[in-house]
């Protein structure tokens, strides 16, 4: 009976194990590809060990003016998109809050997001309105569109809901405005529910490639990850796939195997950062997305 | 509570009254202020898009914008559905899109309830940190790793060449890209799927499983009795919140794998509205495929939605 029983939890560990190293290892392997010569690289002899370390390829990656560039545009376009969100997210969410009976118009707001949520206009009539607004090849085309996050309005909106009425009502008698009741009572005691959703707009702004490739056309305003998917082209298969010498030269220039995955060691840099935050709030934010609204 | 009530329970003079009607007024415009700012971006960057669906109905020129362009009806619709590539568009969202849900909801629940026998905390919270991490990263950044591990080079290609599978062309061959799509999804984000499943497994009563142990249950007739039905609402539920999301198979994923050799597997409705439509310059066409996606989208939508209030009275919206 007890053997029985440890064989069963050995392979329950084992299998977990497992299924952890199944997602580390191939980002491990980019790992050990920016660190290793390029020789080695191209030859694929990088496994998990970098061989013959070098920090060339990030050397590289230092003296790379379009890089940076992308990386500052991207940087530039989270901390805008960020801030807009938020004052946006909390100013309608606090009107949101309210009853019906206290904020009178309040379901036809409702309706207004909730309608946004599900229907939109699609790829090509937003693109067109983004052109019509002279927005192409502007950061703001990488922002405007996605100023008012629904999902997070509602989720804060829920959030204020489970605040004590008491709290804002002593507020009210001692003569506070709606917006000061707003920023002194309701923001400083929402600030895990605010770290959620500026954990999700900064997340999502980061890894967007799509905006940067429908709405900027000029490659060096791209942001960063519109960059990186540029580079995504492999000269191996595209030789094997009978692509023209034309081809092949231009993908040969562009595919330098460790340099490249230098840089996508460097574009998710800033996300491992946050990353201790993001495993507490968004699993948080998980949980509370699933209530009702 | 009791506060609150006390609150309300002051009787209200007639002066005050007056006082606190004008009070009301202003808040009300005050809130109405507060929308303002977010409901016109959303007019700006959702509605006025959303009229600008009538161009599925035309043959939108840019030069002549919406007013000048000429109505042709149905025409696109027409098109679409006589084009030979329209069940195939179809046939690949669907197939790419449930087999990840599908599979993918397995993985999870499977992962949870292993998860939830490790009594080594620090295993358990380091696999956690590690199974987490690809749902915070782009598709951009992961097709790059993918396209590292199944390239003609690439390292699992090379060890399944060694067993004896040799010359596996996963981004280049129509059978193998559709796995690869939904296996290197599930590798995504089953991890953080998982997050859902086992919080339901830890809101389990444990009584259940030691009246289980009395009866002499073994460990899989305790997760078969106690711990799948313990989770059953939440898998219900999110299988019916994934319901409108088989019409999403992944446009990030997509774009960033495929390529033209396997447009007859790999090709699906959001990047062909994004080649055709977008970088083709058939305006009206791509609109029209978009807009016969976002309505079966939300028929399927409102459907979960209803289907969801009927079985768990838990309602997305």
């Amino acid at each position: 009976m007890k053997e029985k029983l440890n064989a069963r939890i050995i392979i329950i560990y084992i299998l977990v194990i497992v299924l952890g190293l199944v997602c580390l290892l191939p980002l491990w392997n980019i790992v050990a590809i920016s660190l290793s010569g390029s020789a080695a690289v191209a030859g694929n002899k990088v496994g998990l060990i970098p061989v013959d370390l070098t920090f060339g390829a990030y050397e590289k990656i230092m003296s790379d003016g379009q890089f940076w560039r992308s990386f500052g545009i991207s940087v530039l376009r989270v901390a805008i998109t960020l801030a807009l969100n938020l004052v946006l997210i909390v100013l309608m969410a606090y009107p949101l809050a309210k009853s019906k009976r206290v904020f009178r118009g309040r379901t036809l707001y409702m309706n207004l997001m909730i309608f946004a949520m599900l229907f939109n206009g699609g790829m090509i009539p937003t693109y067109l309105v983004v052109k019509q607004l002279g927005l192409l090849n502007t950061i703001w085309a990488l922002i405007l569109p996605g100023a008012v996050p629904i999902f997070s309005v509602i989720l804060v909106m829920n959030f204020f809901r489970g605040i004590p009425k008491a709290l804002e009502e002593a507020a009210i008698i001692d003569g506070a405005t709606p917006l000061q009741v707003l920023f002194q009572v309701f923001i400083p005691i929402s600030l895990p529910s605010l770290a959620t959703v500026s954990l999700f707009s900064i997340v999502g702004t980061w890894n967007d490639f799509m905006g940067g490739l429908i709405y900027i056309t000029k490659a060096k305003d791209y942001p960063l990850m519109t960059y990186i998917q540029a580079l995504n082209v492999n000269i191996a298969d595209a030789i094997k796939n009978n692509a023209s010498a034309e081809q092949i030269a231009n993908l040969a220039q562009l595919s330098d195997k460790n340099l490249n995955a230098a840089k996508i060691m460097v574009a998710i840099i800033p996300l491992l950062l946050i990353y201790p935050m993001l495993q507490k709030y968004f699993v948080t934010g998980m949980v509370v997305g699933s209530v009702k609204e | 509570m009791a506060i609150d009530k006390d609150i309300q329970a002051v009787p209200s003079q007639p002066v005050k009254k007056k006082e606190k009607s004008s009070r009301e007024r202003k808040n009300q415009l005050m809130f109405h202020l507060m929308m303002i700012p977010g409901i016109l971006f959303l007019i700006v960057f959702t509605y006025v898009p959303m009229a600008g669906i009538v161009m599925a109905f035309q043959n939108y020129i840019p030069a002549k914008g919406l007013m000048g362009s000429a109505w042709v009806g149905f025409t696109h619709f027409q098109r679409l559905f006589s084009l030979p590539d329209i069940g195939l568009l179809f046939r690949n969202t669907i197939i790419i899109a449930l087999g990840k849900i599908i599979i993918g909801t397995i993985l999870s629940i499977v992962f949870a309830i292993l998860l939830n026998e490790i009594r080594v905390m620090f295993l358990k919270k380091s696999v956690q940190t590690i199974v987490y991490l690809p749902h915070f990263l782009s598709w951009v950044v992961l097709s790059a790793v993918v396209m590292n591990m199944f390239n003609l080079d690439g390292s699992i290609t090379q060890i399944l060449s060694s067993i004896g599978l040799k010359d596996l062309n996963f981004l280049g061959s129509n059978k193998l890209f559709q796995p690869l799509l939904i296996g290197t999804d599930v590798w995504k984000e089953f991890g953080y799927s998982s997050v859902v499943y086992l919080a339901a497994i830890t809101s389990i009563d444990p009584g259940l499983y030691e009246a289980a142990s009395i009866d002499g249950a073994s460990w899989f007739k305790k997760v078969w009795h106690v711990t799948l039905p313990g989770m059953m609402t939440i898998i219900l539920l999110l299988a019916i919140m994934n319901l409108p999301n088989i019409l999403n198979a992944g446009f990030d994923q997509v774009y960033n794998l495929y390529s033209p050799m396997v447009y007859e597997s790999g090709d699906i409705l959001d990047t062909y509205v994004y080649r055709v439509g977008l970088i083709g310059r058939q305006y009206s066409f791509g609109t029209a495929v978009g807009l016969f996606k976002a309505l079966i989208g939300a028929v399927l939508m409102i459907g979960a939605n209803e289907i969801a209030g009927h079985y768990t009275d838990r309602k997305m919206f």
